[in-house]
């Protein structure tokens, strides 16, 4: 295992009371804010505000944010390794859990107003296309990853608990997978997430070369 | 000579000089109203902003569906329309600068009568009709529009095509000074280009489109003129159309270019063919709210009496 290299560069370190008492709220209501951006843009003028097809754009803003929550979970530990900021790891099991909340709107997005709770046709899709089924591995895979995420489940789990929570990373790279597969042509931006991604799974191989 | 004394006018008879000036916006708003009550459903007609110009003697058409039409705004604000960029939103907010006069349509190949025509040569001798039609993205999305226009084979049989031309191609403008969208790296392969079939483009339900609403067509809906063929996804109906050329072989179409296993040169709507990615059964209805159901999407997207005859004996799994 790589050791963890103390960084030169003096960075601010709070007390674990200030992370508690202070950055974790703060941390917390910031997350809430594009759930509460959308529903004030739905509720505020009537839906207006989401465009002329609301339920495509709540399903890509919900999904938007899902993966950006994934990507600055996963760049939690490299950020700490970086910068040597170790109260960084005290967000990151709220960041994951946001990642799944959000996730789960998109799915429940999709289920309820898109689909109607139209089984057969959810299972098609499913079954026929291979984004959607890309969508739908990782929401079942990060289930358990939500339900172990407490510190319960962590001690009950012990080192399995890690191997369990690497799941992460096949994870990360089938969400990116799916928006860019369902991009119709401009894939611009999924590049750029898929990018990112990259290089935050790079770093970790990166770290752990031989010699 | 006896000069006559003008009689008394009365202050009341006198034109306001606001409303002189106003007189554009009245009549437009008197044009409106009355294009309303005739025409298109007047709910959705509310939105269309004073600045539009008004299309004059605009007649309603027995090929008009009953069906509620879209309001200006969804049909202004929710486009695919590359040029502009991307996104549903990119056009109506990108297209400002976009000017769609003066206009010129190039018209060669295998016809008699072919060169430069401007946009009123072109319009000009046609008288124009409300169409309003169902409109089905390929993206399994719907809306109702009232176009204003006037059949597509009316203008081609005016250039007198040979007995060579079995197809029509269309091309759309290149102006990446006044289209962001052409001026980045992940658009499409420009100039656009479309086809149809000799007899799809002179079917009477296809239409060239000069306007929506009885106003001229507005930006991000392909001004100045742009094709309309019902009954296929929409990205057939090519917008901002620059070249109408006379083929005797199939023209190539942009997206069956861009993805052939996606997208073919028909395109006619479909329920039983799925895109590769999304499922054409049913499309979501534009406008409807948060909480309407998908509709069942329509064979010919619910033309097919009209058109299926067009088609006997071509197996359109396979020509999608």
């Amino acid at each position: 295992m790589a050791t963890v290299p103390q960084s030169n560069i003096m960075f601010w370190s709070p007390s674990l009371r200030q992370v508690k008492r202070i950055i974790k709220p703060l941390v917390f209501i910031a997350s809430l804010m594009p759930f509460a951006w959308l529903l004030l843009e739905a509720f505020g003028t009537l839906g207006r505000g989401l465009g002329a097809n609301p339920i495509e754009a709540i399903q890509d803003w919900f999904g938007i944010w899902a993966l950006r929550f994934l990507l600055i979970t996963l760049s939690i530990s490299p950020l700490r390794h970086i910068t040597g900021m170790v109260w960084l790891l005290q967000l990151r099991r709220m960041f994951g859990l946001f990642a799944f909340f959000y996730a789960s709107i998109h799915f429940l997005n999709y289920l309820v107003l898109d689909k109607r709770f139209d089984f057969p046709a959810i299972i098609e899709d499913v079954l026929d296309r291979l984004f959607i089924t890309l969508g739908a591995a990782s929401l079942l895979l990060l289930i358990p990853l939500a339900i172990t995420s407490t510190n319960g489940w962590r001690r009950r789990l012990g080192r399995r608990w890690q191997k369990l929570h690497y799941l992460i990373y096949p994870i990360g790279i089938m969400v990116c997978w799916h928006f860019f597969w369902q991009v119709k042509q401009d894939i611009l931006e999924p590049l750029i997430y898929c990018l990112i991604l990259a290089m935050l799974l790079g770093y970790r191989l990166w770290r752990r070369r031989p010699g | 000579m006896l000069i006559k004394k003008a009689p008394d006018i009365k202050p009341s008879e006198i034109t306001s000089e606001s409303n002189f000036m106003n007189r554009r916006e009245f009549i437009h708003s008197a044009g409106l109203a009355g294009a309303a009550g005739l025409l298109a459903t007047p709910s959705g007609a509310q939105d269309v902003p004073a600045s539009a110009v008004p299309l004059p003697d605009i007649s309603p058409s027995p090929l008009s569906t009953d069906e509620p039409p879209n309001s200006f705004e969804d049909i202004t604000t929710y486009n695919n329309f590359y040029e502009f960029g991307t996104d549903k939103g990119d056009p109506g907010e990108n297209s400002g600068k976009f000017k769609p006069r003066p206009w010129e349509v190039t018209i060669d190949g295998e016809a008699e009568i072919t060169g430069t025509f401007s946009y009123e040569d072109i319009v000009g001798p046609h008288p124009l009709e409300e169409r309003i039609y169902r409109l089905r993205c390929v993206e399994a999305w719907s809306m109702v529009i009232p176009w204003v226009g006037f059949p597509l084979g009316d203008l081609l049989q005016r250039y007198k095509p040979t007995s060579k031309a079995r197809y029509v191609a269309f091309e759309t403008i290149v102006r990446p000074s006044e289209m962001p969208g052409q001026r980045g790296f992940f658009g499409l392969d420009w100039p656009y280009v479309e086809g149809l079939r000799m007899d799809e483009a002179m079917h009477p339900l296809t239409i060239m489109a000069v306007g929506v609403y009885g106003v001229e067509l507005p930006n991000p809906n392909g001004a100045p003129l742009r094709l309309i063929v019902p009954w296929k996804y929409g990205f057939k109906g090519i917008k901002s159309i620059v070249r109408i050329s006379f083929t005797e072989k199939e023209p190539p179409t942009t997206w069956s270019l861009q993805a052939p296993s996606e997208y073919g040169f028909y395109a006619n709507v479909n329920p039983t063919v799925d895109h590769p990615r999304w499922s054409q059964a049913s499309e979501r209805p534009i406008g409807a709210g948060l909480f309407a159901p998908r509709q069942t999407t329509l064979m010919f997207n619910g033309y097919g009496d009209q058109v299926a005859s067009l088609y006997e004996g071509l197996d359109l799994r396979r020509n999608f």
